[in-house]
């Protein structure tokens, strides 16, 4: 959802205790950090926190002047502790006791990616194993260290940054002709995710109104986004435990679903169909019929390859138990996503925030935080994506495609959350007096979600990661930015 | 003729070791629905990787060049005391099943050593693995063949194999049944066949076997894979000679059928493979011990005979 937008000035501005006051008492009543930023005044920074309270649907902001440094909240809100390390990073203002101060994507002049100080544990039989960040397999790349007792980890510290190109600060300075393209590249697989956030701010800025077509179509391409990368995913997890059937049939799978998303607009990941005020591609009577036909055979097929997975008793003993995560640290850290669902966390920005077509969209899927429940959430999602997606092709309104969308409001912040396949996008633009992007804040669920996976594997067997990670399966890029 | 068909059989195995990987993969592919790699593919690997140069790390000594030589060497040794469709291999003598799990003990012995000698985390936590799995699969392995010995009073393999006929399966059925099942398990670990390992992954944190060799290139590389077809040809061979007590007295015939059987085992790996996902790294050892029980318990029943 996008909340109509706030003039800045109308963003309350507390003093530096009350803003920890009124921070603390928000998020431990159910409120979470969906964004927490700087944003440069003349002299001084101004600290943005935008917190959504999942229960009610509701966005508050919160904001506060800091210079040199700001008290840290993350020892008693952990949720907050990457928010903090990356104002640290981006701007100089530290936050005076954050118990891990470490840079996050190795940005300063004299950093280099992944060299810095790590978590070690000692002992004569405590051994340290560090992977990456070059991987056996074709991935991103990241530096993971554990500390680990024969098989067991004891602790994992991950250290990303390696894909940092700097995307955040080349928006700020749009809305321009290649906006769009770096929004819908932020992180290559969330293509549909980040270019509807993307066009939900600007469009909110613009005070455009989507046309009912274009919001279908939108969550056709979200839908079938979290269909291709759900059975990937299910399919990778499949071969990471040894189990060849399920892996060779969904790695063809995600392929057909792919193609389903080319058919549509000529691109495989979904690139170029999204634009402020509407989408770029129309569907007409054939390509509904061919759609429709496509979305029942490869699902049909999905159903058969995922039922095989779950339901081989060696399978469910591997993913059973594995690299467990309570819901309570879920929580605490402030997942999201299918992640944060698997933990019994009832967090979906389809039902809490409801965006496009959403308004009545209803699922629970839960779990007890293992590999399990994560592969059986995402098993849940795929069936009503593709319920969903068969009944929009069934009932699509008419009308245009595309409205009219222009400048923006200036002076002004907009907020958009959007559910992509990962979990919870959220964007935030604030223009300047001419209406142009003043700052242009981007949350990937990743960046919520990787501490997640550290924890998922304290006490866990090391011979678990790739599972885990698997399971989790993050952005390098969306968090690298 | 007589005297070089032992040789014969000795250069067949050597020249068919490879094929046996190729009729897995080929049957995990048809599984998997996929057209899979060539049957002869191993062939191909190894060809290409006799012409390269290895490379060693200069934090290596001559351990890690010896690792796999020595692996090979040990095998190929204990190839030829192998019987061979109920013939003796030319080297076979009076105890000989002894001295051939101490030839495995030694391949395994430098195959870890020349993993710690690279002083890598992963090949460190490889080598603790192979060992771990070890201490439960050697003694398996040794039970299995003690309890096949006592029920065929014959002290060496071929002896054994020799004694072994149809009548011995009515007679000890419940023990050749369940040393069968202990070879089959310790086939599987010892080739780092799935539950145990995974010949397929990229993950080096799960890997087992594979991860030991990661640092070895070229030729060496060619060694072990080569070593590692010989191996499994050696635990089927065990696994056919088992199950086909029957002998017809034509050499040509029983060679053949031995090599037919050879080819159902190595299909019956790649139908396990398919249908069953890795075992959990720690739940390894039960597999295992269930390996060793099995052979106690076949050496029991013999005992008491």
């Amino acid at each position: 959802m996008s909340i109509p937008p706030v003039l800045l000035e109308n963003i309350p501005l507390l003093s530096g205790e009350e803003f920890a006051e009124s921070v603390t008492g928000k998020l431990r009543s159910g409120g979470r950090a969906a964004a927490f930023f700087a944003i440069t005044e003349e002299s001084a920074f101004r600290l943005v926190m935008v917190i959504a309270r999942d229960a009610q649907g509701r966005l508050e902001i919160v904001s506060t002047m800091a210079a040199g440094s700001f008290p840290s909240l993350t020892a008693e809100l952990p949720q907050l502790h990457l928010f903090e390390r990356e104002i640290y990073e981006i701007t100089g203002l530290r936050p005076q006791g954050h118990p891990w101060l470490k840079p996050v994507r190795f940005t300063g002049a004299a950093a280099q990616p992944g060299v810095a100080e790590y978590f070690r544990v000692h002992g004569s039989e405590v051994h340290e194993v560090a992977v990456g960040p070059v991987h056996a397999g074709i991935i991103e790349p990241g530096h993971f260290r554990f500390q680990c007792h024969g098989e067991k980890v004891f602790h994992l510290e991950i250290a990303l940054g390696y894909q940092h190109r700097g995307v955040e600060r080349r928006l700020a300075c749009g809305p321009d002709a290649r906006s769009l393209h770096y929004a819908q590249t932020l992180a290559g697989d969330t293509t549909a995710g980040h270019a509807w956030a993307y066009c939900d701010t600007v469009e909110a800025l613009a005070g455009a109104a989507v046309p009912a077509r274009a919001q279908v179509l939108r969550a056709i391409m979200l839908e079938l986004e979290r269909l291709a990368n759900h059975t990937g995913d299910l399919g990778a997890l499949a071969g990471d435990v040894a189990y060849l059937p399920t892996a060779s049939f969904c790695g063809r799978l995600r392929g057909d679903f792919l193609n389903m998303t080319a058919l549509i607009c000529g691109n495989r990941f979904g690139r170029n169909m999204f634009v402020p005020g509407g989408v770029n591609f129309d569907l007409d009577a054939a390509l509904v019929t061919e759609l429709k036909l496509r979305l029942d055979a490869a699902f049909r097929d999905a159903e058969a390859a995922v039922a095989l997975l779950l339901k081989t008793n060696s399978v469910v003993d591997r993913f059973d138990a594995a690299g467990l995560l309570l819901s309570d640290a879920a929580r605490g850290l402030g997942l999201v996503g299918p992640v944060a669902r698997a933990c019994g966390i009832p967090l979906d920005t389809r039902r809490n925030f409801p965006f496009g077509p959403y308004h009545d969209f209803t699922l629970s899927a839960s779990g007890r935080g293992d590999v399990y429940a994560r592969a059986y959430v995402r098993w849940a999602e795929m069936q009503k994506s593709a319920q969903l997606i068969g009944s929009w092709l069934a009932a699509l309104p008419g009308g245009p495609v595309v409205a009219q969308c222009g400048p923006l409001k200036p002076g002004a912040a907009a907020v958009s959350l959007i559910e992509g396949w990962r979990g919870q996008i959220c964007h935030v633009a604030i223009t300047d007096a001419a209406g142009n992007f003043r700052s242009y804040k981007v949350v990937d669920p990743s960046f919520h979600n990787w501490m997640g996976l550290a924890m998922a594997l304290r006490n866990g067997e090391i011979s678990d990661f790739p599972l885990c990670n698997k399971s989790f399966n993050l952005s390098y890029c969306g968090h690298d930015l | 003729m007589e005297t070089i068909k032992p040789l014969i059989q000795y250069l067949a195995v050597l020249c068919l070791s490879p094929l046996l990987l190729g009729i897995i993969n080929r049957v995990k592919a048809w599984f998997a629905g996929r057209r899979g790699s060539p049957l002869l593919q191993l062939y191909f690997d190894l060809y290409k990787l006799s012409y390269k140069t290895s490379v060693y790390s200069r934090t290596t000594t001559w351990l890690f060049r010896a690792g796999p030589i020595i692996g090979l060497g040990a095998i190929l040794c204990a190839l030829a005391a192998l019987p061979f469709a109920g013939r003796p291999g030319f080297l076979a003598f009076d105890g000989d099943f002894i001295f051939l799990i101490y030839l495995l003990g030694l391949a395994r012995f430098f195959t870890v050593l020349a993993a710690l000698d690279t002083g890598s985390s992963f090949e460190g936590m490889g080598a603790s693995r192979e060992i771990q799995f070890a201490v439960f699969a050697e003694p398996a392995f040794f039970l299995s063949l003690a309890a096949l010995s006592k029920a065929t009073g014959r002290l060496s393999l071929s002896g054994m194999f020799l004694a072994l006929e149809p009548a011995s399966w009515q007679a000890a059925a419940p023990a050749l049944l369940l040393l069968t099942a202990a070879l089959f398990i310790i086939l599987l670990a010892e080739n780092s066949r799935v539950p145990v390992d995974d010949p397929n992954t990229h993950l080096e944190l799960t890997m087992v076997h594979e991860v030991m060799v990661l640092d070895h290139g070229g030729p060496d590389l060619g060694f072990i894979l080569y070593g590692a077809a010989l191996k499994l040809w050696f635990f089927g061979a065990l696994i056919a000679s088992a199950v086909l007590p029957r002998h017809s007295g034509s050499w040509l015939y029983d060679g053949l059928a031995f090599l037919a059987m050879m080819a159902v085992i190595a299909a019956g790996i790649g139908v396990v493979e398919s249908v069953m996902a890795r075992l959990r790294m720690i739940k390894v050892q039960y597999l295992l011990m269930a390996a060793l029980v099995f052979s106690v318990l076949a050496l029991l029943f013999q005992t008491g005979r």
